[in-house]
C-alpha cells in the first residue's frame, strides 16, 4: 500500500466545501464582548493626551492601556521592542495605543470614533533611503536592526582581473499577503484560570511565548488554540501574537471573553506586508562567461520594530547568489527601520527580493558579454560537490542544466524567442518569452531548526487509531493531509485510520512554526518517526510482527494499552549527519536541501494600453518526493499566483508611512480573469533525511515568476526594468517616453 | 420608507425554509445570515463587495450578501452555501471541489461554490473563458485558481454522465 504520491482527499475537504469548517468569526462565546483597537493616526510622535468624547456611554466599556498590562509591555519574539501598547511614545502610523470593548460592536465603533488623541509629531523617515543615510534615527544608534555579512575567497582581487565589471540596482515593494480571512482572536483570561486564546495563527506556541511575558504566569497557564484558519502565507506568523494580547488584556480586564476580529480595511493598514528592498550587485566576469566574483549589498526596509526582520534578511541575504558557483562572494545585508508598520513573514521570506535583483542583473551581465540569458546561466550552474556563497558544499543531486532544457522543451522556448523577435516589430502587442532559475533552502535558516528543537508525538488507541500531535497548523496548504499520508505510508496503515491533533499548546508539543517549507520536510520527517516509535514499541513488547495487517496492529494496540496504558511516542528533532553552521562567520550549511526550480514566463505587452499580461507560465521544480500532487500542484499555483500579483498587480501606495490603498477595491490581486495557464512539472529526487524523500516546497513558488516576467518583458520591449511592481503607469512613461 | 433606527421584520425562505429575520432595515444580508441564522457558512472577505467570499443566491441571482441591505430579500429566496448541498449527498460541485483541489485554507470556497453553482445553472457546459468571466468576481489568494477551473469542467462532466 502505497499512500505516498497519490491524491488522496484532503482530510478538511467536506467541511470546507459544506460551509460547516469554523473559523475564527463563526464563533460565538456566552457573555462575549467585541474588542477594537484605537491607533496613532501619526507615524512618530508623543502621546499627550488622551479623552473620550462623544455622546458615549463610556461607563459600559472597558478601557485597556499600557498600564492595565500585568506583565511586560513587549512582544516577545526576537527582541523585545515593540510593545503591545504604546505608553509614551510612537513609532508607525496604526500603532495601537488603547484597547476598546463592549458587547454592541455597532457602539463599539461609535466608541472608537470619539477617542481622542493628542500626539506630538516627531521627525520620521519612510524610506529605505533615508534610513540608511540617517535623516533620522529612529532606532538604535543607526537605525540598523540587522547586518550580515557573508564572505567567501578574496572578493577584492577579482576586479583588476575582470574582463568586464558589471553593476546593477534593484528594487522591490512592499507586498500585503491578503489572506481572504482577516486577523482575529477570541480570548478568556482571568488571574485564577489564566489565559486561553483561539484564533486565525500560523504558530501557537509563538503566541504562547508573547502571552507569557505579557501576563508573567506560568507556561501550564497559558493555552493557545488554532481553529481553521483562512489562508496565512506569513501574515499570520507573528502578528497574531499582536492580536491575541489585545484580546486577552480586554478579556483580563472584564472577566468576559473577548472577540477581536479586523476589518479589511483595519488588517491592511495596521499588520505586515512583505519588506520593500533594494539590491546592489557588482559583479567580476571573464570574456568566457565565467563569474569570477560578486559583491551585493541588500537592504530591506523593516519598519518601525525589529520583529523577524533579522531572519527574513538571513535568508535573503543566502539565497542572494543564486545557484550559481562563484569562487569569491561578499554579500552585505541589513534591516533598517522606518516608520511604517513592521514589515513581516510573507512566503518566500527575503527570498524574492533578492533573488529577483539576481535573476534580473544575470541578464544584464550575459547582455555585457554578449551571450544568452541562458547560455551564461548554463556556464555557471552549480554542480553537485560545489559551493554556494556561504560555503555549502552541495552533496544532493543537482541537475539545473537538465532543468533549463525540459523548461524550455515543455515552453517551446527557443522557437518563441526567435517567432516573437520576428512579429514583434510589426505589431502593437510585444511578446516575450523570459525565465528564471533559482532554488529555495527548505526548514530554519542554518543552526535554527537545532536551537528550535522541534517534537511531535503520536499516540494509538484501542482500535488501533493513530493520532498525531503537532502544533504544525493546517492553514490551506494541506498539514492534515501531508501528515496523515506519511503516517499511512510509515505505519502501512489505512489514510482514515490517521488522526490529526488540532493545534492546541495544552494537547500538542512544540512541532515549531508553521513556516519556512519546514512543515512536510522539517516536521513530517518528526511525524515519521513518531508513529515509527508506536510500533517500534508494540514490536518489542512482542505484540506485533514486522509484517502486519491493520487488524495485527489494532490487536496490538488494544493489548498493549490493556496491559501496559497509553501508547505513546515522540520524535525530537536531529541534525542530518554534517549538517554545520558557524553564526559568526555565517558560513557552512544554511539549509538541509534546497528545491531547484526553473520558472518560464511568457508576457504580451500592450504598447498603447501599457498593459503586461502573463499568457502563459511554466514551473519546473525538482522537490524531493512529492507526497500528494494535487496539494503540491496547488502550492506552486497559488504561490505563482501570487509571484504574478508581486509583479504586476499589487502596489501598496504610502503617504506618510500609512497604506492608502487599503481596501480590496484599490490594492488588486489577480482574478480568475487574470491568471495565464500555470502548468507546473515536478523532477523527484528523493532528498535522504525528508519524509519518504520530501523536501520543502511552500515559498519556492514565490521567488520565480518576478525576475522570470520582467525578463520576459525584458524581451518583449528591449527595455530593462530593475523594479517591481511594474504598474502600466510606469510602463508608459517607459515605452511612452522612449516612442516621444 | 421604514424607519432606520428601528429593526423591522422581513420574511423570506433560506434554503427552503421559511424565515423571519428581525433587522434594522440597512443592515446586511451577510450579517442577518450569520448573526441572527447562525448560518456562517457565508463569510465575511472585504466588506465592499470586492471578494465575493459573502455571496449567496437571491432569487437565483448570485449577490455579495455585503453590500444587501436586509430589506431588500423581503420575500426572496436565499440560497446559501448550506442549502448546496441535499442533505448527505455533496452537489456535483462540492464534490469536484474536493477531488480536484478546489479548496485550500476554505474561506473563499462556500462563495466561490456558490458562483460556480450559478455559473453551470446559467451555462451548462461553459468554455474556458465563461468559468474565469463566472468567478472573477470571487477572489482566491491560495490556489491560484487552476484547480478552481479544472473542478467546475470536472462538476459538469460528472453531472452529464450522471443524466
Amino acid at each position: 500500500m502505497h499512500i505516498v504520491g497519490k491524491a488522496v482527499p484532503r482530510k478538511e475537504g467536506r467541511d470546507k466545501v459544506t460551509g460547516q469548517a469554523r473559523y475564527i468569526d463563526d464563533l460565538h462565546f456566552p457573555e462575549m464582548l467585541y474588542g477594537t483597537t484605537i491607533r496613532s493616526p501619526v507615524a512618530r510622535g508623543r502621546i499627550k493626551n488622551i479623552s473620550f468624547a462623544g455622546d458615549i456611554p463610556w461607563d459600559e466599556f472597558v478601557v485597556v492601556t499600557a498600564k492595565d498590562i500585568p506583565g511586560e509591555n513587549a512582544v516577545a519574539l526576537i527582541l523585545l521592542d515593540q510593545p503591545f501598547l504604546a505608553e509614551e511614545f510612537v513609532n508607525h502610523p496604526e500603532e495601537p495605543i488603547l484597547l476598546l470593548a463592549h458587547p454592541d460592536k455597532y457602539l463599539l465603533e461609535e466608541a472608537r470614533r470619539n477617542v481622542q488623541l493628542e500626539i506630538e509629531p516627531l521627525p520620521a523617515i519612510f524610506s529605505l533611503d533615508d534610513s540608511v543615510n540617517k535623516k533620522e534615527i529612529i532606532w538604535g544608534e543607526d537605525n540598523v536592526f540587522k547586518s550580515f555579512h557573508v564572505e567567501k575567497g578574496n572578493v577584492d582581487e577579482v576586479w583588476e582581473s575582470a574582463d568586464f565589471i558589471v553593476e546593477g540596482e534593484y528594487r522591490t515593494g512592499a507586498q500585503e499577503q491578503l489572506y481572504i480571512e482577516n486577523n482575529g482572536v477570541i480570548a478568556i483570561a482571568s488571574p485564577e484560570d489564566g489565559v486561553t486564546v483561539w484564533g486565525s495563527m500560523q504558530c501557537p506556541y509563538y503566541i504562547h511565548k508573547a502571552l507569557l511575558k505579557l501576563f508573567n504566569l506560568p507556561e501550564d497557564k497559558i493555552r493557545v488554540v488554532q481553529v481553521e484558519t483562512g489562508g496565512g502565507f506569513g501574515g499570520k506568523e507573528e502578528y497574531p501574537s499582536m492580536i491575541a494580547g489585545h484580546a486577552a488584556l480586554l478579556a483580563w480586564k472584564s472577566g468576559r471573553p473577548v472577540k477581536i476580529v479586523y476589518d479589511r480595511a483595519e488588517d491592511m493598514a495596521a499588520t505586515t506586508k512583505r519588506h520593500p528592498s533594494w539590491t546592489k550587485h557588482r559583479t567580476a566576469v571573464t570574456r568566457d562567461g565565467k563569474l569570477l566574483g560578486m559583491e551585493i549589498d541588500f537592504v530591506v526596509d523593516g519598519g518601525a520594530y525589529a520583529t523577524l526582520s533579522a531572519v527574513v534578511l538571513s535568508r535573503g541575504t543566502i539565497h542572494a547568489a543564486g545557484p550559481y558557483f562563484c569562487q569569491n562572494v561578499r554579500i552585505k545585508s541589513r534591516a533598517v527601520a522606518t516608520n511604517v508598520p513592521p514589515h513581516g513573514a510573507f512566503r518566500g521570506f527575503g527570498a524574492p527580493q533578492s533573488i529577483f535583483a539576481l535573476e534580473r542583473h544575470l541578464n544584464k551581465v550575459a547582455r555585457t558579454l554578449g551571450l544568452s540569458p541562458e547560455e551564461f546561466r548554463r556556464r555557471n550552474f552549480i554542480q553537485e560537490g560545489q559551493t554556494t556563497a556561504t560555503n555549502q558544499v552541495i552533496h544532493e543531486k543537482v541537475d539545473m542544466d537538465g532543468l533549463m532544457n525540459r523548461a524550455f522543451e515543455l515552453t517551446d522556448y527557443h522557437a518563441k524567442q526567435k517567432r516573437f523577435a520576428e512579429q514583434n516589430p510589426t505589431s502593437r502587442q510585444k511578446k516575450g518569452i523570459g525565465f528564471a532559475s533559482f532554488m529555495h533552502g527548505a526548514g530554519f535558516t542554518g543552526s535554527g531548526e537545532k536551537y528550535l528543537e522541534s517534537v511531535v508525538g503520536a499516540e494509538a488507541t484501542v482500535e488501533g487509531r493513530v493520532r498525531i500531535l503537532a502544533a504544525s497548523t493546517e492553514i490551506g496548504q494541506g498539514t492534515n493531509t501531508i501528515f496523515a499520508q506519511i503516517a499511512s505510508e510509515a505505519l502501512n496503515l489505512d489514510y482514515d485510520s490517521i488522526e490529526v491533533a488540532k493545534p492546541d499548546t495544552g494537547n500538542v508539543p512544540n512541532s515549531g512554526p508553521t513556516v519556512a517549507s519546514r512543515t512536510t520536510m522539517i516536521v513530517g520527517k518528526l511525524v515519521e518517526s513518531a508513529v515509527l516509535g508506536l510500533k517500534q514499541t508494540l514490536i518489542s513488547s512482542g505484540l506485533l510482527k514486522e509484517n502486519y495487517t491493520q487488524a495485527d496492529f489494532a490487536g496490538a494496540c488494544r493489548s498493549y494499552i490493556e496491559q501496559h496504558g497509553a501508547l505513546k511516542s515522540s520524535s525530537k528533532y536531529k541534525a542530518p549527519p554534517g549538517i554545520n553552521w558557524d553564526d559568526e562567520k555565517y558560513e557552512g550549511d544554511a539549509y538541509g536541501a534546497f528545491a531547484w526550480a526553473v520558472y518560464v514566463a511568457e508576457v504580451t505587452v500592450d504598447t498603447v494600453t501599457y498593459e503586461a499580461r502573463v499568457d502563459d507560465f511554466l514551473a519546473l521544480q525538482e522537490v524531493g518526493k512529492v507526497i500528494h500532487p494535487v496539494l503540491a500542484a496547488g502550492q506552486i499555483e497559488g504561490g505563482v499566483a501570487q509571484g504574478i500579483g508581486y509583479t504586476l498587480f499589487e502596489k501598496v501606495v504610502w503617504k506618510d508611512g500609512r497604506m492608502i490603498n487599503n481596501q480590496m477595491t484599490n490594492y488588486i490581486i489577480p482574478t480568475a480573469a487574470d491568471i495565464p495557464p500555470l502548468r507546473v512539472f515536478f523532477e523527484e529526487n528523493p532528498y535522504l533525511y525528508g519524509p519518504a524523500g520530501a523536501k520543502g516546497i511552500g515559498e519556492l513558488p514565490m521567488d520565480g515568476p518576478a525576475p522570470a516576467i520582467l525578463n520576459a518583458i525584458e524581451h518583449a520591449t528591449g527595455m530593462s526594468i530593475n523594479y517591481i511592481p511594474l504598474m502600466p503607469e510606469s510602463l508608459l512613461e517607459i515605452l511612452g517616453g522612449e516612442r516621444a | 420608507m421604514p424607519d432606520a433606527s428601528r429593526k423591522v421584520e422581513i420574511n423570506c425562505t433560506v434554503n427552503g425554509e421559511r424565515q423571519t429575520l428581525h433587522a434594522y432595515p440597512m443592515a446586511r444580508l451577510l450579517d442577518a445570515l450569520r448573526e441572527e441564522l447562525r448560518l456562517t457558512g457565508t463569510k465575511e472577505g472585504c466588506g465592499e463587495g470586492e471578494c465575493g467570499a459573502c455571496s449567496v443566491l437571491v432569487d437565483g441571482a448570485l449577490v455579495n450578501s455585503c453590500l444587501v441591505p436586509v430589506l431588500q430579500v423581503e420575500g426572496a429566496e436565499i440560497k446559501t452555501i448550506e442549502g448546496i448541498a441535499s442533505s448527505e449527498q455533496l452537489h456535483a460541485v462540492q464534490q469536484a471541489f474536493i477531488t480536484c483541489g478546489g479548496a485550500q485554507c476554505g474561506i473563499c470556497t462556500p462563495g466561490m461554490i456558490i458562483a460556480a453553482v450559478n455559473l453551470l445553472e446559467r451555462t451548462p457546459e461553459p468554455n474556458e473563458a465563461e468559468i474565469r468571466t463566472g468567478l472573477a468576481g470571487n477572489l482566491c489568494r491560495c490556489t491560484g485558481y487552476m484547480r478552481i477551473f479544472e473542478a467546475v469542467v470536472h462538476a459538469c462532466q460528472s453531472t452529464e454522465a450522471k443524466s
